[in-house]
């Protein structure tokens, strides 16, 4: 399978909203062996200037790789996820994520370069509270692996 | 916030520490993450795709490498931007009473801006001495 090329320029939203919940903070925090107490104890939070529980500085890949998940999983894209490597990962935060925030994403495929009999897809996840403000942008560059990469 | 930006200059270490993952690890970072691509904890799937074994995800180590940028600086809403690229994957051994994986972390101070009141930290992440995260770079917010 190939990549398709006129990925490029895609766009591709959400369908719901992600509902950031105290748990999942909770769990995050303690995957990535977080000790921080913003993120699992409230008034140590709001001590810091926060409505809630803090996420941690990479907790807005989960609301990312949902996004991009809609891009791989499109037949049209030709990925084979088998063959997917990440390879590079920014953040942007425009302001903290907190627990209570409802998020939406909208993904843009903003490059597609082939490498061998592979590609490099560029992403960009655009994060925002359903009221519009914008919290997060995350960038992603994926490897999709040729045959015998 | 007991840093001073006054007080910090290109070069300045912000600490280091050893990161100890075992297979548990991973299959927490699974659950919380959603990320259950098996090549994350199923041997067999991830020697078919021609990778050494389970490997750990990129994002659990860069995820847990800027956890000292956020212990350094104490608030983990100061990291207000992160990025890497990913350039070795971290074989993760499954083996019992032991990690199955030993990362060391290090952080340096890369850059001040005074102006903007930020700090770039640049952070060396190696597996066995050879970099697994290339360009590691957090830029924080000091009030």
């Amino acid at each position: 399978m190939t990549i398709n090329p006129e990925l490029q320029g895609r766009s591709y939203a959400l369908s719901h909203p992600y509902s950031v919940g105290r748990e999942s903070v909770r769990d995050f925090a303690r995957a990535v062996k977080a000790t921080n107490a913003a993120h699992f104890d409230v008034a140590a939070a709001q001590a810091l200037g926060h409505a809630d529980l803090v996420a941690p500085p990479t907790y807005a890949i989960i609301v990312a790789q949902r996004a991009d998940a809609l891009l791989i999983n499109d037949p049209d894209s030709g990925i084979d996820f088998s063959r997917v490597v990440h390879a590079e990962q920014k953040f942007t935060h425009h302001r903290a994520i907190t627990a209570g925030d409802e998020l939406v994403a909208e993904l843009h495929v903003d490059g597609v370069r082939g490498m061998g009999g592979g590609a490099m897809i560029t992403t960009r996840a655009e994060i925002s509270t359903v009221a519009g403000e914008p919290v997060a942008t995350t960038v992603s560059a994926i490897l999709v692996r040729g045959e015998g990469q | 916030m007991s840093i001073n930006i006054a007080d910090l200059a290109v070069g300045t270490e912000i600490g280091s520490r050893t990161l100890e993952i075992t297979r548990a690890d991973l299959v927490r970072y699974a659950g919380a993450s959603g990320d259950f691509n098996p090549i994350h904890w199923n041997d067999r799937f991830a020697r078919e795709v021609e990778l050494p074994g389970v490997i750990a995800h990129g994002m659990f180590t860069m995820g847990a490498a800027v956890q000292l940028v956020t212990d350094w600086i104490g608030d983990p809403s100061a990291v207000v931007s992160y990025g890497t690229r990913f350039t070795r994957p971290v074989p993760v051994a499954d083996v019992d009473g032991a990690p199955g994986a030993v990362v060391d972390v290090s952080g340096v101070v890369g850059a001040v801006d005074a102006d903007a009141g930020t700090a770039r930290i640049d952070l060396t992440v190696t597996l066995d001495g050879q970099k697994v995260l290339v360009k590691a770079q957090a830029v924080v917010r000091l009030t």
